[in-house]
């Protein structure tokens, strides 16, 4: 039920051409993936996705929106040379699924690696009953440090980005009035 | 939106629980879903909210662009400091173990520092990404008139 209405959703975003309902369904797809998070007992993950997806990500493109036009230029030709690439590509990738193990099967590497260590060993080494947060902070906080620096880059590159050229032009505008 | 006496009022009322959730999320994260990245995206939808129904400029009073970039890079540094007080307490780098008498303790304490630093740098760049967005409109459609 909750795939058919995403495969619904992609299916009426990729028609649409008006771009306010483009955002609005992004946000809507970013919901019904939180759903489906939550279904799978990802509860963190799905936080995210609804914090992040519907929320902020869509209050952004909102905000880009309002900066360009509304309704989304015909393309010059039909696509049908990329379409055949997506197309490609994604059966490449279903393909590569089959080799996966079943979903939650137990005799998988994953549920017999790394994960029984840490279910078993977390509450007397961390005394933290959230594994989640265990693994993330502690067990791998160095990969959680590099992913908040990621982030820090990813907010300095925007500052970057959007401040040079609000800046270039109060520097054309001084050579314009200094020409004059 | 800014004359909508509706949405004021309702959004007043929201955001101070939507701040508690965010709260509770990033200090409830040792024990429930969530943590920093989470808590920290959904303090910044707060703000965010705010400033969609008062205006940029009244939130930029609340929330000013100099405390949201220092945000943007203290919680960088609080997570790596967490790693360097490893270092100086005689462990190796993140090593939360030395923190505390008890190992254990140690974990928690540096776990919930770790976590802070995250919520913090993610809030903040959230908030300065949608300042910037936001103010960028409203500049050249002031330039514009």
């Amino acid at each position: 039920m909750l795939l058919a209405t995403m495969v619904a959703t992609v299916l009426i975003l990729a028609r649409s051409r008006n771009l306010f309902a483009v955002v609005v369904l992004g946000g809507i797809y970013s919901f019904l993936m939180a759903t489906v998070l939550v279904a799978l007992d990802a509860v963190d993950v799905a936080m995210t996705e609804a914090a992040v997806g519907a929320g902020v990500s869509t209050v952004l493109l909102l905000g880009a929106l309002h900066l360009c036009k509304a309704e989304e230029a015909k393309p010059a030709q039909r696509p049908w040379l990329p379409l055949a690439v997506a197309a490609g590509t994604g059966a490449v990738l279903v393909y590569g699924t089959l080799g996966l193990p079943a979903f939650s099967d137990p005799q998988s590497p994953i549920r017999t690696h790394v994960e029984p260590r840490y279910l078993n060993a977390v509450l007397e080494e961390t005394g933290v009953p959230n594994v989640v947060t265990a693994v993330l902070a502690s067990y791998r906080g160095y990969d959680t440090l590099g992913e908040t620096t990621v982030v820090f880059t990813a907010g300095a590159g925007v500052i970057a980005l959007l401040r040079r050229r609000k800046k270039r032009d109060a520097a054309d505008a001084d050579q314009d009035r200094s020409a004059r | 939106m800014k004359n909508d006496l509706v949405l004021r009022v309702i959004a007043k009322l929201l955001i101070p629980f939507i701040l508690l959730f965010a709260l509770y999320v990033q200090f409830h994260g040792d024990f429930g879903p969530g943590g920093g990245f989470q808590a920290g995206v959904i303090a910044a939808a707060a703000v965010v909210l705010h400033a969609l129904i008062f205006g940029l400029a009244a939130t930029r009073r609340i929330v000013p662009e100099p405390l949201v970039e220092t945000m943007l890079a203290a919680g960088v540094l609080i997570y790596a400091g967490v790693g360097i007080a490893g270092l100086l307490l005689g462990g190796n780098f993140l090593d939360y173990f030395v923190l505390s008498g008890d190992p254990v303790y140690g974990q928690q304490r540096g776990i919930f520092w770790v976590e802070v630093g995250v919520a913090v740098t993610v809030s903040g760049v959230m908030l300065k990404i949608f300042y910037m967005f936001a103010a960028r409109g409203r500049d050249e459609a002031a330039e514009d008139a």
